[in-house]
This record gives structure tokens, C-alpha cells and sequence, in this order.
């Protein structure tokens, strides 16, 4: 995938790694080098501990990965830390706000509660993974049309959990999208655009 | 987070032993309340013995019940064919916690273990004798606006939090554990616990136990019943108040009736007098009032949560008024 070509030669926003950067320089002031070393490599909660590493395989967006993991790496701050699929979003990181819903094999989850090493084999979907190349998926267009968001933030985990709502079928009616989407809080209010989107992919 | 160990064994006698490495070990399933107790640090393993490779998501039905594998998923019991027609309290309790997502990864074994949402549990800057014995209460004086009203200690007044099991205990569910090779039965009324004075055990499994099912006999309830849930917000919140109710009619009499209650108290709590007041009389808005004085009587609220009484008194005829519908 054309995307993915890109973020390796890429990696990342120049808005994040100037606060990596900014993060480590601000570190190497107060802290010995071991850390210094580490805050670069971007392994910042691991620098206190000489930890086991664990073999990892699973799939994510169709591409297969073998990866060595710290048993306390979630399955978001791997997708976001280590391999930079920042799409999906850290908001509350206690399954309260729905910003880390991914797919697994299929079923909608919340990535921030969930520890990698026990995706072990599984195929993983994120915002990124919905796109078919260049052309959207039917939900992130329909999203655009009917103003489904404000700011952003929580639309990939919305829209990760409209498509698994159609999926499961629950759009009877408005109550029923709502009820079933109650696991996804939008702080800017744009649940009617959001319900009116899922509507009409579910038509 | 603390640093732990992991492993994924493959059958329960394995689990078990790599359990028994640690003083410190715990099982993880579904995780979704774990990972928040050990982010937190409230809960801290040394090592974590994953066992959702263990063979115990099966769903059996029977003439005399069904039997719930404790690895099935919460999602996928609330959308089983024979819980939705024979049982559907049980769905409906599972629908009414949690989300979408959440009822995607818990495990039925892991509802019925979830620690309590109090507050000062959560937080480790509070004193709580359930996550420090010793430390005290810090609800018993403080904001304990969603405390316990019905057998509470001085030693600690938090609630059970899940929806499952207030269906659980009204249908008489039955416990399975697996504890060394040996299986031992745990009725539903006697696995969770009072506070008393060791409020740091919600329930009466030894350590290192297994849930490996949980089995809910056939009942009469199923014309008849319903979860109601009064909470702070419409969807996705813990109980302040739910009642589970199920009524055995025949010609406008009750023949039976089995209640109980979510968010009162530290374990499910069953109305056995409502029940046996309700048995045998004519179905009627007036018997319902009744029954749910009789509901009440033993409430004891605390500064903050009187209004959980009356919420219940009138939960309890909606529930029993929906119920009939």
C-alpha cells in the first residue's frame, strides 16, 4: 500500500518530532544517559527495567508484522508508539471514550485496554486500514457529508465503531445507533451528524 | 506499570501451575478491567498467566439449563439464540453494561470478578480498606453518594458493579471452578461476599481457582421479566440502582417470583421477602407498592445516597410493572 511506502520514508508529522525531540532534550538535562538513549529510541517507559521481550505476529491492515514486545505495551501504544499508526487515538486510555476502537478479526474493540502480546496472531483493522487506496471508505465519506465531527480527535474511533455498528446490524433506529454507539463520546456534540452518517451507510 | 511476567498456556492444569510460580499472579481474560487496575497500580501482578487460549468459551444448552463457558464473550451471550428466548433477563442485563467494544472483549468469568467502581478505590490517594486493609474507609465519611444502603460494614461500603450478576442471582446461576484438578459447585447467592471486616474479598474463590462455567437452570421467568437500570447518564454508566425481576404468572396470579438488586450493595442483593410477599397474589399495581416497602425495610443510607432507596422502592414496581408488560 501506497501509504504505508510513504510513512516509511516519512515517519511521522514535524509537529511530533519536535515534541519527541523537545522531550528528549529536555531529559538529557536531568537524567543519566542510559535514559538519554532511550528517550531517543522512543522506548520511554522502558528504560527503568531490563525487561523480557516477547515474539509478536500479527496482522495489521493487511500486512503482516514480527515484532519483540514489552508484555506492558498496549495494543494502542503499539500501534501508535511503535509502528506510528497514529490515527488511532489515545483519549482516555481506560475504554471510557472509544477513541482507540480498532478491529479484531473483525469485532470492534478498545485497543487501550488490551495488552498486545495478547493479540498474538490476530488481524488487527485501523482508520488506516479502511481506505481502499486513494478512494474512502462509504463511512468516512458519509462522516464528511453530514458534519460528523469538529475537531477531529474522536472520529477515527467513531468511525471505526459506525462501521462495526452497520456490520452487527444494530441501525434500526436512532435509539438503537445511539445506544450502540454509546461507547464513543464526542466533546464537540456532533452525535447527529455521526447518527445521520451511520444512517445512510446502513441503508 | 509494574513490570510482570507473561504466558499464554494452553489447557487449565498448565494455567494453574504457572500461576503457582508467583505469589503475585493473576489471570487475565478479557483484561478490560485489569488493564485499569494495574495502569492505575491498584492491582499490581508480578506475573500474568493469559488464558484465552484455555477451551472455555462453549455455550451448551440442556432441557434442565444452559451452561456458559467462562471465556465466552459478553457480546456473544447477550446474541446467543437460547439466552435471548429461554433467558432473556440475562441478555438484557448484559446489553445494559458497557459498551459496544467492552462486551467485545469481557469474558462472562471476568463479570462476575470485576472489583467494585467505588471511588476510593480508585484512587490511591484515598484511603480504602479494600485496596489497603487497614487504611480505612474514606466513602463511610466522605461523598458516598453511590455507596451501599443494604449490608454494608464500618469497614467498607462499596457495590458490586455488574449487570450480569444481579440476573445471575435472581436465576439461581451456579458457579463452576476448577481449583487443582478438582471441580467444586459455588451457588450464585453464596460466591460474592459481604464486606465484614475483610472487605478486600469480594468473593469466596481461593486463590488460584479457576471460573471455568457458569450454569443457569431453566426457569419459568422468561415470559416474564426485566432488567431495569436507573444510572446517571442513558447508556454506557454504572448502576445507581437495577433491578432484575422475573415473574412466574398463571391466570394474573404470581406462582413464583425472583428479584434483586444492582448498585445497593456489595454483592447482588436478593429480595427474598419482596419474593415470598409477591407469591401467590394477583399481579397488580397495588401488590407491587406493597412489595416494595417491603424492599426497603432494611436500607441503611448513608449521608449521600438516601436517595438510593427511594429509587429502588420505585424501580421495583417499574421493573415488576414492565415486567407483565
Amino acid at each position: 500500500m501506497i501509504k504505508s511506502e510513504e510513512q516509511e520514508i516519512l515517519p511521522g508529522s514535524s509537529r511530533r518530532d519536535f515534541l519527541k525531540k523537545s522531550i528528549a532534550l529536555s531529559a538529557i538535562a536531568v537524567i543519566p544517559a542510559a535514559i538519554e538513549t532511550s528517550a531517543k529510541t522512543r522506548s520511554d517507559e522502558k528504560f527503568a527495567y531490563q525487561f523480557e521481550q516477547l515474539p509478536l505476529r500479527l496482522e495489521i491492515n493487511g500486512k503482516m508484522h514480527n515484532l519483540k514486545v514489552d508484555p506492558r505495551l498496549t495494543l494502542l501504544d503499539l500501534l501508535r508508539e511503535e509502528l506510528h499508526l497514529t490515527g488511532t487515538k489515545k483519549g482516555c486510555d481506560h475504554g471510557q471514550c472509544g477513541a482507540c476502537t480498532v478491529h479484531v478479526n473483525g469485532n470492534r474493540i478498545n485497543s487501550c485496554l488490551t495488552f498486545a502480546v495478547m493479540q498474538s496472531g490476530n488481524k488487527i483493522t485501523t482508520i488506516e486500514g479502511l481506505a481502499n487506496g486513494e478512494e474512502l471508505h462509504p463511512m468516512q465519506k458519509a462522516f464528511i457529508k453530514h458534519d460528523g465531527f469538529q475537531c477531529g480527535y474522536c472520529t477515527p474511533g467513531q468511525i471505526m465503531s459506525a462501521v462495526a455498528c452497520v456490520n452487527e446490524g444494530h441501525t434500526q433506529n436512532d435509539e438503537q445507533i445511539q445506544e450502540f454507539m454509546s461507547g464513543n463520546l464526542c466533546r464537540c456534540g456532533a452525535y447527529n451528524g455521526i447518527v445521520n452518517a451511520i444512517k445512510e451507510v446502513a441503508k | 506499570m509494574k513490570p510482570f511476567t507473561f504466558s499464554r498456556p494452553a489447557d487449565i492444569k498448565s494455567a494453574q501451575q504457572l500461576y503457582k510460580k508467583n505469589e503475585a499472579s493473576q489471570f487475565i481474560a478479557g483484561g478490560t478491567n485489569l488493564l485499569d487496575l494495574m495502569k492505575k497500580e491498584i492491582t499490581m501482578p508480578a506475573n500474568l498467566v493469559d488464558i484465552n487460549s484455555l477451551s472455555l468459551k462453549e455455550i451448551t444448552t440442556g432441557d434442565a439449563g444452559i451452561f456458559i463457558g467462562s471465556l465466552a464473550l459478553n457480546s456473544v451471550v447477550a446474541a446467543h439464540p437460547d439466552i435471548i428466548k429461554n433467558y432473556p433477563l440475562v441478555a438484557k442485563a448484559l446489553l445494559a453494561g458497557a459498551s459496544a467494544q467492552i462486551r467485545n472483549m469481557a469474558t462472562i468469568g471476568g463479570n462476575i470478578l470485576q472489583r467494585t467502581r467505588c471511588p476510593y478505590f480508585y484512587d490511591v490517594a484515598l484511603p480504602c480498606n479494600k485496596r489497603k486493609p487497614g487504611a480505612g474507609c474514606g466513602a463511610l465519611e466522605g461523598f458516598n453518594r453511590t455507596s451501599a444502603i443494604f449490608g454494608a460494614s464500618e469497614n467498607c461500603v462499596a457495590v458490586h458493579p455488574s449487570d450480569l450478576c444481579i440476573a445471575l442471582a435472581a436465576l439461581d446461576a451456579k458457579v463452576f471452578v476448577q481449583t487443582d484438578g478438582k471441580e467444586s459447585i459455588i451457588p450464585f447467592k453464596d460466591f460474592h461476599r459481604l464486606p465484614g471486616n475483610t472487605p478486600d474479598k469480594d468473593n469466596n474463590l481461593i486463590k488460584g481457582s479457576l471460573v471455568t462455567k457458569i450454569y443457569i437452570p431453566k426457569n419459568n421467568f422468561n415470559i416474564h421479566s426485566h432488567y431495569l437500570k436507573i444510572r446517571d447518564r442513558s447508556s454506557y454508566a454504572f448502576a445507581l440502582v437495577s433491578v432484575a425481576a422475573g415473574l412466574h404468572i398463571e391466570r394474573g396470579v404470581i406462582r413464583s417470583a425472583v428479584i434483586a438488586a444492582g448498585g445497593v450493595a456489595h454483592k447482588p442483593w436478593r429480595l427474598y421477602e419482596t419474593e415470598k410477599f409477591l407469591t401467590g397474589k394477583t399481579a397488580s399495581a397495588e401488590i407491587f407498592k406493597k412489595a416494595a416497602v417491603i424492599a426497603i425495610k432494611d436500607a441503611r443510607p448513608l449521608e449521600y445516597n438516601k436517595f438510593k432507596t427511594t429509587m429502588l422502592e420505585k424501580g421495583l414496581q417499574l421493573a415488576l410493572k414492565n415486567a407483565m408488560a
